[in-house]
């Protein structure tokens, strides 16, 4: 809960720590994928080759539990959700650098980012039509609902991940304030799995509000092909 | 005593309560799902994958309970925005 740093400014926009940190991280993560997918082959896989299509793999596989078919659509986005969120976590404990998560404007926009692709991919997949009719299916009565759900998700993706990365960075601070140099150290260690943890579940959700997007014309299109296959 | 140690004195002691007992209804929830998970785990440990991320994404909706009462407790504690009315 401290004020806004503001480092510089573009025009009337203030430039904030924040925007400053992420920018980094866009630039460490895309030279780092730049360099690291420079020299692919086929024919002869290096070490490296080999590390990065496992990881690639796991996520895809990941990915393939809650969606089976359709994990190949969904990885580029999920992927870099998941990298991104962890890579952010982790910043925090880099000294003299804060997490850019521990920041409300930072994960209210990660959180905007998955509630208009919940939107896109759902249209994506059946259409603008077949995707608004599932918010008044089963009955038109529970549109509000719906829509207050959509709303209260996305602040709730937004709120946890903020509160949890703020949180554990001011316990730190807390601690070490009250104790003294060095005993904040068990506290980094669970900073680093709560980090990871937080990042798998953020990812985790974004994916399973897509999935539900995407199945809900599914779901309401299979009773009629159950139906259909019952009676033929 | 001053209209300001009152207001320190009470949000203090709300924000207190306030996280005391928002950790430890959602710590009683959490406890719960585990036991089930656990309980399901024994019965079942085929089904272990599907259990565990289940069970991680439950944890995390019941942990963003507490998450809350602790950003409702920090706005007390530091901005509130009630105390503009006393120092006006």
């Amino acid at each position: 809960m401290e004020p806004l740093s503001v480092l510089f400014s573009i025009g009337p926009f203030g430039i904030t720590r924040t925007v400053v940190t992420t920018w980094g991280i866009m630039l460490v993560l895309g030279l780092g994928s730049w360099l690291v997918t420079r020299r692919f082959s086929i024919e002869r896989p290096g070490l490296l080759q080999s590390a990065v299509e496992g990881g690639v793999q796991a996520v895809e596989a990941a990915i393939a539990v809650v969606l089976p078919d359709r994990a190949g659509l969904l990885l580029p986005f999920v992927g870099t959700l998941w990298l991104f969120v962890a890579v952010a976590n982790l910043t925090g404990l880099i000294p003299g650098l804060h997490g850019p998560t521990g920041d409300l404007s930072a994960t209210a926009a990660l959180a905007i980012v998955v509630f208009l692709s919940v939107h896109w991919y759902g249209i994506r997949s059946a259409g603008p039509g077949s995707y608004l009719r599932h918010y008044l299916a089963p009955s038109p009565i529970l549109l509000p609902f719906h829509l207050v759900g959509e709303l209260s998700r996305t602040l709730a993706l937004a709120v946890r991940l903020f509160g949890n990365i703020m949180s554990l960075e001011m316990a730190a601070l807390l601690v070490l304030l009250v104790a003294g140099l060095l005993v904040p150290v068990p506290l980094l260690m669970l900073h680093v799995v709560e980090a990871l943890v937080q990042a798998y579940i953020f990812g985790m959700l974004a994916l399973i509000y897509i999935a539900g997007g995407m199945q809900s014309q599914a779901a309401r299109e299979s009773p009629d092909s159950t139906k259909k296959g019952n009676t033929t | 005593m001053s209209d300001m140690s009152w207001f320190v004195l009470i949000s203090t002691v709300a924000a207190a309560l306030a996280i005391a007992l928002g950790v430890m209804f959602p710590a009683l929830a959490m406890g719960k799902a585990i036991t089930q998970a656990l309980e399901a785990l024994a019965r079942q440990p085929e089904a272990e994958k599907s259990i565990t991320r289940t069970l991680f994404i439950g944890l995390a909706m019941i942990e963003s309970l507490a998450i809350y009462v602790l950003v409702i407790v920090l706005i007390i504690l530091f901005r509130n925005p009630l105390l503009e009315y006393l120092l006006k």
